[in-house]
Order: structure tokens, then C-alpha cells, then sequence
């Protein structure tokens, strides 16, 4: 009878290899973290140097092809950073299966949905 | 969601007060978290004054003392008394240490003991740590080989090769670390933990294993492994003075470099 329970108990914490490239999600939000370090640093920098800009200056700094690309991959980054940290988050604190792929596909869908809508803004602008 | 507040049942409340009899001055106040499976009541706090001059140094002579002259009913796990065996495990003064370790001098007033966080209680200063056996199971802590040693000799090792497994071999799965890590309190089922991850490293950092990258692969899993991140609570509780975390640390850049 113990034997059974113990056998049962195994099989349990076995079963739970889920197989869902832990290494990968782990080094990409690491990779993203590190590039964000000098794509914010020149950004807020570049917010601070601006303070006094006119709008038409703001527009022309946008226009240019190193600035456009800059915020571009910024939010690019930020939002999949974001959408990463948000779903480890969920894993550790929701227990509810079905709130957790719930919360999981809507934080997914709001980082792709928040990234285009940023980048199309940039463009916009730039082209 | 991970809970929070503890269920009705499990709220602690004040329990005996045990005063000294005699007209002892050097003496020390230890509360205890007492709970039996027996009876319905809610967990109590029992305090236990002792004379520390009729009383060895370490929290766990204490603990003898109390049950021996005080109260019979106490109830802990306890065996070699000199951090071997990591049978008295407990939550004592807010961190998770071996109760026979712990010197009474080094804790400030009262002494409060509690059962190891976030396990079911047996009993007392009991906690059921059968899943955890189970998760150390489950990481294969044994020498696994294709290749058989020369006939009659043991399996040869340098000592560069030994030192490698220093601060992993002097584990004794006491599970301090594991039961103070929130990430094992939310996701014990399916994070495996400092303790067993510890263990893991020790037979991947083995010269003498070949089945290291089975062994990888098992742990290529968000939750196994990648629920660590990297809080540090079990490095700094651990009793014996190892590194869980930095074990795990080098099983992440394992992972890295196998992918």
C-alpha cells in the first residue's frame, strides 16, 4: 500500500515535464533585457536633450533614419520584454488553469497589439 | 491564485503558558507552534521558560529539555544532534535552520519555533516531506554509468575532478532551503526546488557520471527549473553554509550551452 501511494506520488512529479523550452524563454527575456539597457539610456537621454524642442523640430528628430530605427527596436524589445516578464509572473501567482491561459493569451495578445500600434506611429512619422 | 492568508482552520492561536517553577535567574522563554492531527482544535503557540543553566547550549537541547521535564506531548524530529543528519529542521527565530546547529545565546529574546514553512504539518515541528523525497527521486541522486569501472578497482577521479563536487556532496537534505524559497511556496508541485536542484547539479558536476545530459534534459523545463529566480532565501537559511542558488545558477548555464 505505500509502496502503490509512493509509486503514484513519482509518477506524479515526472508527469510534469512539460517540455516548454524553459531555456529558450529564459535567455530571450535575458537577451532582451540587455539590449533594452542602451536602447533606454538613449532614448531618455534623447527625451532630455529635446525638453525645449518645438514640434516641428520633435517631428524632424523622428524623421531621422537612425532615430526612427532606435525607437522601432525599442518598442519592439519593451514589448516583448513586457509580455515575457508579465507571463512568469502569471505562472508563479495563478493557480486557476483556465484564468491562467486566459491571462496568458490576453497579455500576448495586448504586447503585439500595443507593439504594432507603437511602430506603426513611428513610421508614420518617418515616412 | 497562490493563497495568501491562511485558511480558518489553520489560524494560530495562544496556547499554555508553562512558567518556571524554581527561582532560576539565567533563564529563556520559548514558544512553540503546537498542532495535533487528534483533536480539531486550531494550531496553538505553547510557552516553555527553562533554566538555561541546566540546559545545553543549541535550541535543540532545549527542545530535549522541554519535552523530557516539561511536557511530553512535544513533538519534533531529531537524531544525531550535530547537523548530520538534517532530521530537526525548523523555522526557528524566522529562518529555517537545524534546530541541534542553532545556539540558544544567538537568539535574542524569546525563542519562537515553527515547523518548516508551507508543508502540510504531521504534527507539531512535523512537516510532511514526502513530496519533496519524492522530487529528490525523481532527479535520479545516484551514480548512473554505461561504462563499467576496471574490474575489482573503484571508479578514478582527479582531484580537480573532486573538488568540483565540494559544497554540493555536504548536503543533508534538511530541506531549509526549499521550504524557504516563495517560489517552492507557490509552485511546490512542480518546481522542484533548491534542495533537490542542489542535488541535480551534484550528479551533473560528477566526472564519474555519463548521463549528464539526460540528466540536462529533464530539467529543461519552465517549471523545474526556471521557477528559480534567483531570490537567494536559500542560500542564505542554508544551515550548512552551501549555495543552492549558485548550483542552480550552473545548471542554467549548462542548459545555455547545450541549446
Amino acid at each position: 500500500m505505500v509502496n502503490s501511494l509512493s509509486q503514484s506520488c513519482l509518477k506524479k512529479v515526472i508527469k510534469m515535464q512539460s517540455k516548454s523550452n524553459g531555456v529558450v524563454h529564459w535567455k530571450l527575456q535575458r537577451i532582451s533585457a540587455i539590449a533594452m539597457i542602451p536602447l533606454v539610456i538613449w532614448f531618455v537621454s534623447s527625451l532630455v536633450f529635446s525638453l525645449t524642442n518645438t514640434y516641428d523640430q520633435s517631428v524632424s528628430w523622428l524623421q531621422s533614419p537612425l532615430n526612427a530605427t532606435g525607437l522601432v527596436l525599442l518598442f519592439g524589445t519593451l514589448y516583448f520584454h513586457a509580455a515575457s516578464g508579465l507571463q512568469v509572473v502569471i505562472e508563479d501567482y495563478v493557480h486557476n488553469e483556465g484564468l491562467k491561459i486566459m491571462s496568458l493569451i490576453l497579455i500576448r495578445l495586448l504586447s503585439v497589439l500595443l507593439g504594432v500600434l507603437s511602430i506603426l506611429c513611428v513610421l508614420k512619422i518617418y515616412l | 491564485m497562490a493563497e495568501f492568508a491562511l485558511p480558518k482552520h489553520s489560524k494560530i492561536v495562544k496556547g499554555i503558558d508553562y512558567p518556571i517553577k524554581s527561582d532560576a535567574e539565567n533563564t529563556k522563554k520559548i514558544n512553540v507552534y503546537r498542532w495535533s492531527p487528534d483533536d480539531d482544535e486550531n494550531p496553538r503557540i505553547d510557552s516553555y521558560t527553562i533554566d538555561l543553566d541546566q540546559c545545553g547550549p543549541m535550541v535543540l537541547d532545549a527542545l530535549i529539555k522541554i519535552k523530557q521535564e516539561i511536557d511530553s506531548s512535544l513533538t519534533f524530529r531529531r537524531s544525531c544532534r550535530e547537523g548530520i543528519c538534517g532530521s530537526c529542521s525548523m523555522n526557528i527565530d524566522g529562518t529555517n535552520t537545524l534546530a541541534c546547529l542553532k545556539s540558544i545565546d544567538d537568539v535574542k529574546g524569546d525563542i519562537n519555533i515553527y515547523p518548516l514553512p508551507h508543508m502540510e504539518v504531521i504534527k507539531d515541528l512535523v512537516p510532511d516531506l514526502s513530496k519533496a523525497y519524492e522530487q529528490l527521486t525523481s532527479v535520479k541522486p545516484w551514480l548512473q554509468s554505461k561504462s563499467e569501472p576496471e574490474k575489482g578497482k573503484s571508479r578514478k577521479q582527479s582531484p580537480t575532478e573532486r573538488e568540483k563536487i565540494d559544497g554540493l556532496w555536504e548536503c543533508v537534505l534538511c530541506f531549509s532551503c526549499s521550504t524557504s524559497c516563495p517560489s517552492y511556496w507557490w509552485n511546490g508541485d512542480k518546481y522542484l526546488g533548491p534542495a533537490v536542484l542542489l542535488q541535480a547539479y551534484r550528479w551533473i558536476a560528477d566526472s564519474r557520471d555519463e548521463n549528464t545530459d539526460q540528466r540536462l534534459e529533464e530539467l529543461e523545463d519552465s517549471f523545474k527549473l526556471y521557477r528559480c529566480h534567483t531570490i537567494m532565501n536559500c542560500t542564505k537559511t542554508c544551515p550548512k553554509g552551501l549555495n543552492p542558488a549558485k548550483a542552480i545558477g550552473e545548471i542554467k548555464k549548462l542548459q545555455l550551452e547545450r541549446k
